[in-house]
């Protein structure tokens, strides 16, 4: 990647080597990727990020990477990208993780990726949990199917529930040392930390325990507030309703102890030294705000947090023309019309160019505003930028190449 | 240019995650807005993404005068846009206040946490209220006294992946209850999804995966026999180059030379890199180009009609929407 402005203005912060300024403004460290994944004490990789910047791809991309440089990998991915799924042959939701064919195997490393099926991961608590009688009951009740799979964030709760399995398996099986972690496209990046939490308290709401407590003491609850409930509930839904609720309710109860308590296990895992976020935000304004909140967080948590990747970031320029001379330019072509008819020239043509450039190196500004305003709030948080590739890197050779990127980020 | 959509009422606004979704169901309503007409537009999702997006505080659950509407080349005063952030909360609280006169059981309910319960996991009961109230702000009626009647309200929906759910709130409901005064109403609310009235836009940009996704939803809404709109293909790459000059780009042929006598002949001192990096420019631009290209095509045999919005670099702010919204309006789609 070439720079070309303001190169006296670089100073370090931090440990790291500083970046090119064109992709790196201001004073930031540079995220170094290679040392990261090739790091033996590396064990999870967690890339979070607010939906739609990436995290799929860039999971990939740093799973296979760290393959090829011989570590023993496996990939939780969640919705990837249908042509990303095929070139790493996980289209079959089996929720187990499978071989990816293709990887250069030279360096020793392997390669296995999978893509979290979360209602089947539900299902299969449930199952392990209650006698098969019961669990029928349980799977086919209509709150339990909202539960499984559109309850908001039921996803980042089987996402940790899976990787809790993968970590436990790979511990005792010696399966893998790396395992890398996609999150959900949640709104905010926060989700994944919060939901699990959410999830558990709601099971533990008031309403849940009330419906619960008739089951237990009879009548005993039943105070006129309850009685206005259910009958508005009845007025409003039907009487089948309830029903259906109080069997999902008490089903609830004797399942999920055992899954908060797996939750606080997986969380704890997170704070494991081990353990390296990855924050990954388009230049976009709500990415970044997002990106910055989850910083934060990581902090208030002490989780440890690796660095930010700048996805999709604008192509590099690659004369030293600004914006505005280019702009200025384009006037001045304009208005001298035709080209002399003595000698070369093509206006429309340098007036396009130039127009592009113009157009590229404000897109650049911009994100590098951005990026100095995230830096600013939250100093001497190692970054990677990784320009938008022309072609969509979905094929083994597309993520390589991501990969790299990252790595010269 | 008049409306393709003088019928629409609803104007629901989808698409793949990102692409501008929230972008363009602001400046729809500034389009839409002109001529003295009122428009509403509700984001459901609960994201504020309308209040970031007008630069205003947070939006409450009450209609807010956000804006005044496009003004159109006539010279004819705008209209008003307010806005409405539609939390399922509050929208069951106001259902039950509005059916029910549950003045005492509305808050009890609220007290015992089943309105969290109904608005979390109660099957299809999230999406019927959300969409009921979306309902009510189309079609007013006396229930809702001194409310503002709206000539369009625009959406903000969730999606492309859940959009079909989302409007398809009988179906949705079917699990949960298969009589009674929330099953008819929805069939109701369903009747104005499924009329002429509405219209479901999706959003898309010139890439692959979102292409995909807009054809699968366009499928997907016609088999649920929900009103397809138009696609709005937006952040496209300006043209800066004719086209022939883009394929000469693109094969690295440009006449380096002339080039370089225009950029002299109007005082920029050239460099070799600097006429080798414009050339560069162009030639991975052209590659961009290419690409766009194919994905148009297939855009363009999806038989819906197609509105395209500039990539702009400097990013939104109100300027900027006022101009998608001049955009959309010159090109029929507001
Ligand atoms: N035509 C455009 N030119 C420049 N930037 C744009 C344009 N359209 C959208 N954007 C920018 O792209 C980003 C995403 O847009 P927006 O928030 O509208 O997408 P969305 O589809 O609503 O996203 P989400 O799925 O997260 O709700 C925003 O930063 C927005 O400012
Ligand atoms: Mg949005």
């Amino acid at each position: 990647m070439s720079t070309t402005q303001g190169a006296g203005r670089a100073t370090t912060r931090g440990k790291g080597r500083v970046g090119p300024l064109a992709a790196h403004p201001g004073t930031t460290t540079r995220l170094d990727v290679d040392a990261l994944i090739d790091d033996p004490a590396t064990g999870i990789i967690v890339c979070c990020g607010s939906g739609g910047v990436g995290k799929t791809t860039t999971s990939a991309a740093l799973a296979l990477r760290a393959a090829e440089r011989g570590r023993k990998v496996v990939v939780l991915t969640i919705d990837p990208a249908r042509r990303l799924a095929q070139s790493m042959g996980i289209e079959a939701l089996d929720n187990t993780p499978r071989p990816v064919a293709g990887i250069d195997p030279a360096a020793g490393g392997s390669l296995d990726a999978m893509m979290l099926d979360m209602k089947s991961t539900f299902d299969e608590v449930v199952l392990s949990q209650a006698s098969p009688e019961k669990a029928k009951q349980i799977l086919e009740n209509p709150f339990y199917i909202v539960l499984s799979t559109s309850f908001a964030g039921t996803q980042e709760y089987m996402a940790m529930e899976k990787l809790g399995q993968i970590h436990a398996d790979a511990q005792e099986r010696g399966t893998y040392d790396l395992i890398v972690v996609d999150t959900p496209p949640s709104r905010s990046a926060l989700d994944f930390l919060d939901a699990p939490e959410r999830l558990s308290s709601f099971l533990d709401g008031r309403f849940i325990r009330l419906m619960l407590a008739p089951a237990k003491g009879p009548a005993r609850l039943m105070t006129a507030g309850l009685g206005l409930v259910t009958g508005a509930l009845t007025k409003v839904l039907g009487a089948q309703v309830l029903t259906d609720l109080q069997t999902f309710v008490a089903a609830i109860d004797t399942v999920f102890g055992g899954f908060r308590v797996r939750a606080q296990k997986t969380y704890a895992l997170l704070q494991d030294p081990s353990t390296a976020f990855v924050v990954v935000a388009a230049p976009e304004p709500d990415a970044l705000r997002e990106a910055a909140y989850f910083v934060e967080r990581l902090e208030g948590d002490r989780m440890p947090l690796a660095g930010l990747v700048v996805n999709r970031a604008g192509p590099q320029p690659r004369g030293k023309l600004s914006a505005e001379e280019a702009s200025a330019a384009v006037q001045r072509l304009e208005a001298a019309g035709d080209a002399p008819a003595d000698g070369p020239g093509d206006p429309t043509l340098t007036a396009g160019l130039l127009r592009l450039h113009a157009d590229r190196m404000t897109t650049l500004a911009r994100e590098a505003q951005l990026r100095a305003r995230f830096e600013a709030g939250h100093p001497g948080v190692p970054t990677a930028v990784v320009p938008a590739l022309a072609r969509d890197g979905h094929g083994l050779g597309g993520l390589r190449r991501v990969g790299e990127l990252l790595a010269d980020g | 240019m008049s409306s393709d959509w003088p019928r629409v009422r609803l104007h629901v606004v989808t698409g793949k995650g990102g692409t501008g979704k929230t972008t363009v169901a602001a400046s729809l309503a500034l389009a839409l807005a002109s001529h003295g007409k009122n428009v509403l537009v509700c984001e459901v999702e609960g994201r504020q993404g309308l209040a970031r997006m007008f630069d205003v505080d947070p939006l409450p659950y009450a209609e807010t005068r956000i804006a005044t509407g496009l003004r159109g080349p006539d010279g004819k005063p705008p209209g008003t846009v307010h806005a409405l952030h539609i939390d399922p909360e509050s929208a069951l609280l106001e259902y039950l206040a509005m059916y029910y006169r549950l003045g005492r059981a509305g808050k009890a309910l609220d007290r015992f946490g089943v309105v969290e319960f109904a608005t979390t996991i109660a099957p299809g009961v999230r999406d019927v209220l959300l969409t009921g109230k979306v309902f009510e702000a189309v079609q007013r009626n006396s229930r809702n006294k001194g409310a503002i009647e709206y000539d369009a309200v625009v959406l903000d929906a969730p999606p492309t992946g859940r959009i079909v759910q989302f409007l398809n709130v009988s179906d949705e409901l079917a699990g949960l209850a298969k009589v009674g005064p929330i099953k008819s109403q929805a069939d109701t609310m369903m009747t104005l999804f499924r009329s002429p009235r509405t219209a479901v836009h999706l959003v898309t940009v010139l890439e692959e995966m979102p292409v995909q996704e807009t054809a699968d939803g366009i499928a997907e809404l016609r088999a649920a026999g929900l009103p397809v709109g138009g696609v709005v293909v937006n952040l496209v790459r300006p043209r800066a180059l004719p086209d022939e000059t883009l394929a000469l780009a693109g094969a690295g042929k440009l006449d380096k030379e002339a080039v370089r006598a225009d950029l002299e002949r109007v005082g920029v001192s050239t460099t070799k890199a600097l006429v080798d990096g414009l050339a560069a420019e162009a030639r991975d631009h052209a590659e961009r180009r290419a690409l766009e290209e194919s994905q148009r095509a297939l855009v363009q045999q999806m038989g819906v009609p197609t509105y395209e919005l500039e990539r702009l670099a400097g990013g939104i702010d109100m300027g900027a929407l006022y101009d998608l919204a001049a955009t959309m309006r010159d090109q029929g789609l507001g």
